[in-house]
């Protein structure tokens, strides 16, 4: 794996993080193989006087599924929402596709095709799952006011909503929601919720997709099916990177494995290679898995 | 079931499904319900039945239309956006301030920039728009309530300014120690303060029709249809600007709000008031899109202000106090916030009901009461209207408060209105017509090509 | 080390948040104007005028007083704002009504009394509508001005707790939007129902003729004091301290700072919610119904609408001092009520109310938690 420049991260403690420059930031997106879209350098989070993301650095890898794991509180889900632009990181930087995204604003990341989904399901719940999907993709010509509403733009924005319709309809067979179209969100289940989040991520066209827990409140049969479309797309090219507490669930699909612990990355490496890690076991101890 | 629910459940559904019979039937069992009324207040007063209806049609289309423009444009911000604007009688202030500076003549008091109507109405949309923008940025990053406050606070101060004494205007020989015209780049102007101000026109009808002394030849004929029903020309006038408003305004209004909501940017809108981090989450630059639906809806409520308060000739401002962005509120809460449709419902219900129908109910009560009376005591007999509280109360005499009631019929008014916010809030927050689902989209969803569309689409819930 | 600290830390502030920078520039500038005018020193270099001017030192302290009568009667109504913003989470439209509320069931009330001991012999019906002009005072009738302060609060407590019942309690699980808008439609009804029996014509109700008044000198002048401004400072601070008492002193007081700062929390703590809730409106009515009092009792005259054009202010001492905070509500409000009095040394009357809203307009914008920043006191 490509460690080169995340070194090792509890060799230092917080106070002696060097400082990243924006030349080194250059460098290391010079550097940047064209294999790993995300890299996330030396990331810090403090919530008043509690570190909760102390110095984390990985990288995901193009076309891979890699786990994120860790205990409850392990700053799992911080890490998610510095990354994706929700939190403002204290320090460190997140590097995505070469290009320095910290501290960018989450339309920003999300238009450059780092789409994450929530842990709790966050709906669009008056809206119909039709909409919701509707509303995802990039690019849309109207989303500028003048062009849906002048007369004679309105033409291409037809065209292009009927280009969208098109593939919403063949998203929502896909993940086999398509007989829930006309409902409004908030009436759907949790499962549901789950698979049109996904779905609803996805018609962004995204290059690397960002899941927080996305089988957490999901039924066996739900799960198994989540997965089965994971894997898929995954086939097509798309690069996932997956928050879950589940360890078993993690070690089973993923396969490279980065395992947090109360803020900082514990170790980092294929499944075979973490359920073999003393750290991590100890770490995990006591803990119910 | 509610008296309301078996109401509702008695209009056939070929109506209930389409918005335009849907708003056609509503407005014409209003004025037939207004119309009789009207007859039954003329026969009992001898007066001449048909002027009386007119005056009183005249009246409440006009009313309809202001309050259905007004809730539209509200629409735009709370409907769709979840933006809590309360601060609407302040734009309205801005557009109607705006277009009465811009076209007041610069010799007068106070001066103004003299620029034919149309510019100035143009400039005043403008300026309300910009003024809009500004507004805008607590919304970026505050919550509803805050934005509450703060609007109502920004409607606050547009009052007071245009209140205040200091740029009045009023005092325009600059030798003089209470010389207040505002000079800004050499241009003069001034607010009037809280004399008030004269708007351009105080008949918009004239337009069409000419001066009210020498009018044209659509005038001649439109008085002349007017003079053989006993209609005077006010009335005509009135009656004329009024349909103008519902017919071409509301229409347009609706029609270009409907065009905003069911579009992309229209989608982009909803998800900013269901989950703006979501919306941002999928890649939306949402704080733009709130800056513009902010100035685009500032806009029309300026418009709007323009098209009502800005129609009389003169204004001041206390007319704009926030008592105004209440009403407005109240009528799109009633009808519906999110639908288009329910505004239109919500200004008309309204206007009709519980703005002009605690005082209309009235006028015929107080007929209804003194026929009686005169058939029990004989002529000469009528309501007691004792001039305050303390004597209406103490005599114990029904009559007497029942008397006293109807000519405080204005203050119980506002008891309704604040019951009806009230009840609303408890128990129908989602207006009279309900949960709608007016998609947001340029086409139609449920249909594919290729495929067999679902047929339940559109279907209200419940 | 520590003044490169600070400048430092001044440079962020000035980075960051140059509106604030701004601000603190405009803060600045103004109080060095105040001492320079006070002082009676004028710096116009060039014929430019730059800073100070003349200002009596007396003119300044009567501004100052103005602004703490005012600032204590909207500190004081704001307690009852605030507990509600923090405890039941919404913005209470209603609130200025309120204070009218308590206004006039303690003005009737004193107006009442002062019928029946003061030589005086109007038809009832003129008392009961405050048509009998400039009856009570301090000093004609104390027992009537104390009992109508008594009544101010309980009659508004007992107006409060029906529209808890009627309106909010079934609205617990709303949101804080259907809240506000419900306490708007409170706010218009209740008004308006002071209106049916009332009308809308303001009234004269205290007899100043013959109230002693005071003089404080100070520089080269005198302040003029009279004694209901005195009795109007003197009972609302005594009630600010009774609050504070409250709150530190009694269980149900540490209860209700315990909920304020979370309410989830209270409630798994077992901290019985709906008793807090109404001793929350007890307090909070029965301060705003005696500010109303006092206020009258100040300024002589009752209207409908007196307790809705103070509410945006009341609004914007509580947002000075932190929603939610009680003695943040305090503070704002007195630091409300003498900005806007002190502010008519450089600006026309007819703007200190623009300066107020804007001042809390800038404050939501810039520093939400309030001025003491985001402890919850209670």
């Amino acid at each position: 794996m490509n460690t080169d420049t995340a070194g090792s991260p509890e060799a230092k403690g917080p106070d002696e993080l060097p400082d990243i420059e924006d030349s080194d930031v250059e460098k290391a997106a010079q550097e940047t193989p064209r294999g790993l879209p995300l890299r996330v350098l030396n990331l810090e989070k403090r919530f008043g006087g509690i570190t909760a993301v102390d110095g984390v650095s990985f990288e995901v890898e193009e076309g891979s599924l890699t786990g994120l794991i860790g205990p409850n509180g392990a700053g799992k889900s911080t890490t998610f929402n510095c990354i994706t632009g929700v939190h403002e990181a204290d320090g460190g930087r997140v590097l995505f596709k070469g290009d320095d995204i910290t501290g960018r604003k989450p339309y920003e990341i999300a238009d450059r095709g780092l789409v994450r989904t929530f842990q709790i399901a966050r709906e669009l719940e008056e809206m119909t799952v039709l909409e919701n999907l509707m509303l995802a993709p990039r690019g849309q010509i109207g989303e500028k006011l003048y062009r849906s509403v002048t007369p004679g733009l309105r033409g291409e924005v037809i065209e292009q909503e009927t280009e969208i319709r098109e593939e919403v309809w063949e998203t929502l067979e896909f993940f086999e929601i398509d007989h829930l179209a006309e409902e409004y969100a908030g009436n759907l289940s949790g499962g549901q919720r789950k698979l049109l989040e996904l779905a609803r991520a996805l018609m962004v066209d995204p290059d690397v997709l960002l899941l927080d827990e996305p089988f957490a409140g999901v039924n066996p049969s739900l799960e198994a099916k989540l997965l089965e479309q994971i894997h898929t797309l995954r086939e097509e090219g798309y690069t996932f990177l997956l928050v879950e507490h589940d360890i078993d669930l993690i070690m089973e699909n993923c396969e490279h494995i980065i395992v947090m612990h109360q803020g900082k990355l514990l170790a980092e490496g294929p499944p075979e290679e973490i359920r073999n890690n003393d750290r991590v076991i100890d770490a995990y101890l006591g803990e119910d898995i | 079931m509610s008296v309301g629910q078996r109401l509702w459940r008695a209009v056939p559904s070929s109506i209930k499904e389409d918005d335009k019979r849907l708003i056609i039937a509503l407005l014409a069992g209003t004025y037939l319900l207004y119309a009789v009324s009207q007859v039954y207040l003329a026969l009992m007063n001898n007066a001449d039945v048909f002027p009386a209806v007119a005056n009183s049609l005249q009246n409440l289309t006009f009313l309809i239309a202001v309050y259905a423009i007004m809730a539209l444009a509200l629409n735009l911000h709370w409907g769709y956006t979840g933006l809590f604007n309360i601060g609407i009688a302040g734009f309205m202030a801005v557009g109607v301030y705006s277009m009465s500076i811009l076209a007041a003549p610069p010799g007068g008091s106070p001066p103004g920039f003299g620029l034919p109507v149309p510019i100035a109405l143009i400039g005043a949309l403008v300026i309300t728009a910009i003024v809009g923008g500004i507004a805008a940025l607590p919304a970026l990053q505050l919550e509803a309530d805050y934005l509450a406050i703060v609007t109502v606070g920004l409607s606050e101060i547009i009052r007071l300014v245009l209140n205040a004494d200091y740029f009045s205007g009023t005092v325009t020989d600059p030798q003089s120690n209470s010389y207040n015209v505002v000079n800004l780049f050499g241009f003069k102007f001034g607010t009037g303060g809280g004399q008030g101000i004269n708007t351009p026109t105080s008949s918009p009808a004239s337009y069409l029709y000419g001066p009210s002394g020498d009018p044209n030849a659509i005038g001649e004929l439109a008085y002349g249809i007017g003079v053989s029903l006993g209609v005077n020309n006010s009335v005509v006038n009135g009656f004329t600007y009024g349909m103008f408003l519902l017919l071409f305004v509301v229409t347009a209004y609706y029609v270009l709000l409907v065009r905003i909501g069911n579009s992309p940017f229209g989608r982009v809108l909803k998800a900013i008031r269901e989950d703006e981090l979501v919306a941002q989450s999928l890649g939306k630059d949402t704080r733009w899109v709130k800056i513009k639906v902010f100035m685009v809806g500032c806009a029309l409520m300026g418009l709007g202000g323009i098209l009502w308060q800005g129609s009389f000739g003169f204004v001041n401002p206390n007319t704009f106090r926030p008592i105004v962005t209440f009403y407005i509120f109240t009528a799109l809460i009633v009808g519906g916030s999110g639908s288009n449709t329910g505004s239109v419902v919500g200004g008309a219900v309204f206007a009709a009901f519980l703005f002009e129908g605690p005082r209309q109910l009235a006028r015929v009560v107080e007929a209804a009461m003194g026929g009686l009376l005169i058939t029990v005591s004989g002529p000469g007999a009528s309501l007691p209207s004792p001039n305050n509280f303390y004597v209406a109360f103490s005599t114990l005499d029904p009559l007497g408060w029942l008397g006293y009631t109807i000519g405080n019929i204005s203050s119980l008014r506002f008891i309704l209105l604040g019951v009806v916010l009230v009840y609303m809030m408890q128990n129908r927050s989602e207006g009279l017509l309900g949960h709608r689902k007016e998609i947001a989209a340029s086409v139609d969803l449920s249909e594919r090509k290729g495929n067999v569309a679902p047929t339940d689409g559109g279907e209200t819930n419940e | 080390m520590e003044i490169a600290e600070r400048y430092s830390a001044g440079k962020r502030v000035l980075v960051e948040h140059p509106a604030v920078a701004l601000l603190g520039a405009v803060l600045l500038y103004l109080l060095s104007d105040l001492i320079l005018k006070t002082a009676n020193v004028s710096i116009a270099p060039w014929g430019v005028h730059l800073i100070g001017g003349q200002l009596p030192v007396s003119n300044l302290g009567r501004f100052v007083l103005d602004g703490l009568i005012v600032g204590l009667v909207v500190g004081l109504a704001g307690v009852g704002l605030s507990m509600t913003y923090g405890i039941l989470n919404f913005a209470n439209f209603a609130h200025g009504d309120y204070i009218t509320t308590g206004a006039f069931a303690g003005w009737l009330t004193a107006y009442i009394i002062g019928f029946l001991t003061l030589p005086v012999d109007p038809p009832f019906g003129d008392i009961f509508l405050f048509a009998e002009s400039s009856l009570v005072s301090v000093v004609n009738a104390p027992v009537a001005i104390v009992l109508g302060l008594v009544a101010s609060g309980l009659g508004t407590v007992g107006v409060v707790l029906l529209l808890d019942r009627w309106v909010y309690r079934p609205m617990r699980d709303k949101g804080g939007i259907p809240l506000l808008i419900a306490s708007i439609g409170v706010a218009l009804a209740l008004r308006y129902a002071i209106v049916f029996v009332f009308g809308t014509s303001a009234s004269g109700v205290t007899s100043t003729s013959d109230i002693p008044q005071f003089e404080i000198p100070l520089g080269d002048g005198r302040i003029p004091l009279d004694l209901h401004e005195i009795t109007l400072i003197v009972a609302a601070i005594a009630l600010m301290f009774g609050v504070h008492f409250l709150l530190q002193r009694t269980k149900l007081g540490k209860a209700m700072r315990a909920m304020a700062d979370n309410k989830d929390l209270a409630q798994v703590t077992g901290i019985p919610t709906e008793r807090i809730i109404r001793a929350t409106w007890i307090i909070g009515g029965g301060l705003a119904g005696v500010a109303g009092f006092l206020i009258v009792l100040e300024r002589g005259v009752i209207s409908f609408n007196m307790g809705w054009r103070l509410l945006l202010l009341i609004f914007a001492g509580v947002i000075l001092g932190g929603i939610g905070s009680v003695y943040g509500a305090m503070a704002g409000g007195i630091i409300i009520g003498i900005a806007s009095r002190v502010s008519l040394v450089w600006i026309p009357s007819d703007f200190a109310r623009v300066a107020a809203f804007t001042v809390m307009i800038l404050v939501l914008l810039y520093r939400p938690e309030g001025l003491f920043g985001g402890v919850k006191t209670a």
